[in-house]
């Protein structure tokens, strides 16, 4: 581990002043809660929740040969993304296994020439920026800017979450226009007098519908007041874990890493096997042709306790695998896992034990997401 | 000006003990554990008629981002649990000192009341 100090994202002022407990995060200060996890939670789901996400990686991508060079090294087809459109994917090692999750979108800049953003993990980001100098050499038009500290991105999810945005836009037509991964700038006004433009995708990490909004790190306050002025309601990490997990998002770094490939993870549908050649490719091939040995399972907790990162998961008295991470989830009130168990194991119907500190607790095996919105 | 009412005695554990009129002992969490816990979602507790010794493990509390071990503060038979929060864990929330209490002791040695710390005892114990 590293002393260097923690980042902070422009909004740390507003966190600390809203009296948000805040905790290190991949290199950052961020705020775990204001209020209280179940509280934020539900307001995503019942209302709409404003979360500083200023910490994840943002990289322009651009000149010469951009669009071929990220195909090169994202499982989808970054050559078919149309302007205006955003995709999910994974940049992969060469023996497959998964380096990052990314959101890729083609925009323009203002003269009309080609730009993708690429939006990565924190914890990530420069790994991600190392893969990609290592593969640039033959495509040497291509740019790579990463803008993560002079930007913010702010997450609103949950129901109202377009109609609080699009009242902040003072054009035509509104935010709510976009279809989902449908991204475009925006012009917004953030109080009297101040106007900013925002770069609006309709993408999230919650299982809501809502948008995240990049904008200049100077108008990043103002943004977050005018939200939470708005009705948004501010929520820290820990809503954010609990909501990805009941939505059956992997995270990075607990469900996913490097010695885990999308198959494995059940992310198959993420991975175009058809668009050509990516790093990672063949190892996948092999892979598909194989089965992988072992899946991703959502399990669901038939007794109480919280499943958590490291439980094993058993079966029949035999540990067959571990939980990569678990919560209580506040709208099924019941606790909620992912983990990796013999494919065997993998289907929904089956049934394990999960081990909460030497109590084996029965978990069934369940089709993700927990939660689907209504 | 503490959370922690002076009537109660309390341990480093963070458990706090209430000696009722008729010489029984009330157990549960401190103000502070719960404020540090955040939202308390699944308490195991012992059944009633179990015998404890003091300081042993008497159960678990889980909160949405973390789990601990319950500790009796004092020995002695557990006459009464409570049901209520157990249905409903966010009691200990709400009103860590009142509703939200856990366990009822029969004490065995009642002057182990006396060597456990006082509200401002416990008050400078977390602040340090």
């Amino acid at each position: 581990m590293t002393d260097a100090p923690l980042l902070h994202t422009a909004l740390y002022e507003n966190h600390v002043a809203a009296g948000a407990r805040m905790t290190p995060f991949a290199g950052w200060e961020m705020p775990i809660q204001y209020q209280s996890v179940i509280t934020e939670a539900l307001a995503v789901r019942k209302g709409t929740g404003v979360f500083d996400v200023s910490h994840m990686g943002r990289l322009n991508i651009y000149g010469s040969g951009a669009a071929a060079f990220m195909d090169s090294l994202v499982t989808f087809s970054v050559k078919t993304l149309q302007t205006g459109r955003a995709r999910y994917g994974f940049i992969l090692a060469d023996n497959g296994g998964i380096l990052d999750d990314v959101i890729l979108c083609h925009t323009q800049f203002e003269d009309g020439s080609d730009l993708l953003r690429l939006v990565c993990n924190a914890a990530n980001r420069l790994a991600v920026i190392a893969w990609m100098d290592q593969h640039a050499g033959v495509y040497p038009g291509v740019i790579v800017n990463d803008h993560t500290s002079e930007t913010v991105l702010l997450a609103i999810q949950g129901p109202r979450a377009l109609t609080i945005v699009d009242g902040l836009c003072i054009d035509d037509p509104k935010p709510s226009a976009l279809r989902p991964f449908g991204a475009a700038p925006f012009p917004f006004a953030l109080r009297e007098g101040v106007y900013a433009e925002g770069f609006v995708s309709r993408t999230g990490y919650t299982g809501e519908d809502g948008v995240e909004i990049a904008m200049d790190a100077n108008h990043g306050p103002a943004l977050w007041e005018a939200l939470a002025a708005s009705g948004a309601t501010p929520c820290g990490l820990g809503a954010r874990d609990v909501l990805r997990l009941e939505a059956g998002l992997r995270l990075h770094g607990a469900d996913m890493n490097a010695a885990t490939t999308p198959f494995e993870a059940a992310l198959e549908r993420f991975v175009n096997m058809d668009k050509g050649i990516f790093h990672g490719r063949d190892a996948l091939e092999l892979q598909e042709e194989e089965g992988p040995s072992r899946r991703l399972a959502g399990l669901r907790l038939l007794g109480g306790g919280v499943p958590r990162h490291g439980y094993g998961i058993f079966h029949e008295g035999v540990v067959i695998g571990e939980v990569t991470s678990g919560t209580y989830s506040p709208i099924l009130d019941t606790g909620i896992a992912m983990g990796y168990v013999p494919t065997a194991h993998a289907s929904a119907g089956h049934r394990v034990h999960v081990d909460l500190r030497g109590r084996l607790v029965e978990a069934a095996v369940t089709e993700l997401p927990f939660y689907r919105r209504p | 000006m503490t959370e922690h009412p002076s009537e109660l005695r309390y341990t480093t554990e963070h458990e706090w003990v209430r000696v009722e009129d008729d010489g029984t002992a009330t157990i549960g969490v401190t103000f502070f554990a719960q404020d540090q816990l955040g939202d308390v979602v699944f308490i195991m507790l012992p059944a009633v008629g179990a015998t404890v010794q003091k300081d042993s493990k008497m159960g678990e509390i889980e909160s949405v981002k973390s789990v601990s071990d319950l500790f009796v503060p004092v020995s002695g038979e557990v006459i009464a649990i409570n049901q209520d929060v157990i249905d409903h864990p966010e009691r200990v929330n709400e009103d860590p000192h009142g509703v939200g209490w856990m366990v009822r002791v029969r004490m065995s040695d009642p002057s182990e009341v006396d060597r456990l710390l006082t509200n401002e005892q416990y008050d400078s114990a977390i602040a340090s």
